[in-house]
């Protein structure tokens, strides 16, 4: 639970490097002017204000390692809205965006040792989990920890090196890709939409049921995904949902 | 401060005026919830009134839909930043469900609950005096589950996750309790007119 009874002010963050993740998806390093240490699953807010004093504001999860406090990666896929257009478009490194944070009492990886996670999200859905997995890592936490990744295509896979490396190093953490566009990419992937079967492979690789699932994307997919892990026999208590929303 | 390069694309026009600052105007309904979507029947459907702990009414499906309905259009705010105008709405005003309960002003605060266990507080005079539904229908039509049906309290003024969805109970309680989201960061009041979005804003 996090509770927070001074303000979080707005302040400046300065993009420090750019890197396309896919066709459609960049991500956007910023160095902020405060930094601040966020519990993984977490987003800022951010604002960008015209000359003539129109503003737009945003929420995106924070991908980074929590414990990497200076920088934040933020992953932006564009959506030809004003804000993930001008990321997109306009903005290069040098840049200084408003934004404030860390934001959200919810959507975050627990506080004190739990059981089994699962992790399951499509497309730019992951960032918040990056987050997750990267401060699993970093921490050597040992809990067992399963990611269903959705994606169209291999190459539409966000940060699947990084995953499959993450996978090939730790028994505790399980990687399963959904690749709906093309044929399976490894034997443990899968080449079709989430559905209720995949679902309950995936929790049938964990040692024992997850105490905590976290499903991240659009508000189609997080349904099918959560009924998914209802039909599965899980409690709803236990599923955390992250939708796109406007 | 000026972000380098950006012009923005202000969308509201004629209607600026409605929009609160820091929101851009939506022409669908995003759906944003904590968790999974229930799956509430009618025939399980049951809508309590509550003094603190003691229940002093509940109604079914049916005896709620016989309750004095009225129509509402307005426009709705959501703390993610969508704005989305002249949304309609039709169901029970909270002071018909008062005066069908013969209770008129036990506290000053209340709690909304929902069927997932959801809740989030607000002060009766936001309420009160044709302010706030618990609404059934949504621009015509049974409401979708994705945004609450088959009820949901619809309280415009303010944020919108004050509009709790899959809504089955009005608890009154002695001091104003932080419900789900208040207790996770959000303000405890939450109106998007002074930008009220995270605790201590």
């Amino acid at each position: 639970m996090i509770e927070h009874t001074t303000p979080i002010g707005w302040q400046i963050g300065t993009i420090s490097e750019i890197v396309q993740r896919t066709p459609s998806i960049k991500s956007f390093f910023l160095r902020l002017a405060q930094p601040f240490t966020h519990v993984a699953g977490q987003h800022v807010d951010i604002r960008l204000t015209a000359p003539d004093g129109y503003s737009a504001m945003r929420s995106y999860s924070i991908a980074s390692d929590p414990s990497r406090s200076d920088t934040i990666e933020l992953v932006i896929e564009n959506l030809q809205g004003e804000v993930s257009a001008y990321f997109h478009e306009v903005a290069v490194a040098g840049d200084e965006i408003e934004l404030r944070g860390p934001l959200g009492g919810h959507f975050l990886w627990p506080e004190h040792e739990s059981g089994p996670i699962l992790l399951i999200g499509a497309g730019s859905g992951v960032a918040p989990f990056m987050s997750m997995i990267r401060h699993r890592r970093s921490g050597a936490l040992t809990v067992p920890t399963a990611l269903l990744l959705s994606a169209r295509t291999r190459n539409d896979a966000l940060f699947a090196e990084e995953l499959i490396s993450s996978e090939d190093g730790d028994p505790n953490f399980v990687l399963a890709l959904a690749i709906t566009r093309e044929a399976p990419w490894r034997a443990s992937d899968f080449s079709r939409r989430v559905d209720e079967a995949m679902i309950k492979d995936v929790v049938g690789r964990m040692p024992s049921a997850p105490s905590h699932v976290f499903i991240c994307g659009s508000n189609g997919f997080v349904n099918v995904a959560a009924d998914g892990v209802l039909a599965s026999g899980l409690a709803p208590s236990v599923i955390k949902t992250e939708r796109y929303g406007g | 401060m000026a972000t380098r390069g950006f012009t923005g694309r202000p969308s509201g026009g004629d209607q600026s005026e409605r929009i609160p600052p820091g929101q851009h105007l939506v022409d669908y309904f995003p759906v944003l919830t904590a968790g999974p979507t229930p799956n509430i029947e009618p025939g399980d459907w049951k809508f309590t009134l509550k003094i603190g702990p003691r229940p002093v009414k509940a109604w079914n499906w049916a005896e709620f839909n016989s309750l004095p309905m009225t129509k509402m259009t307005r426009d709705i705010h959501c703390v993610t930043s969508w704005s989305k105008l002249n949304t309609a709405w039709e169901g029970v005003l909270i002071d018909d469900i008062l005066a069908d309960a013969g209770v008129e002003h036990p506290t000053d605060f209340l709690l909304a609950h929902s069927f997932d266990g959801y809740s989030t507080n607000v002060p009766l005079a936001d309420l009160a005096s044709g302010k706030a539904m618990v609404a059934l229908k949504y621009e015509g039509k049974a409401i979708p589950r994705d945004h609450g049906g088959p009820a949901r309290l619809l309280v415009p003024h303010l944020y919108f996750w004050k509009s709790a969805k899959w809504v089955n109970g009005l608890q009154f309680t002695e001091r104003d309790e932080p419900g789900f989201w208040e207790l996770r960061g959000y303000h405890i009041y939450g109106d998007p007119w002074k930008e009220q979005r995270y605790s201590g804003d």
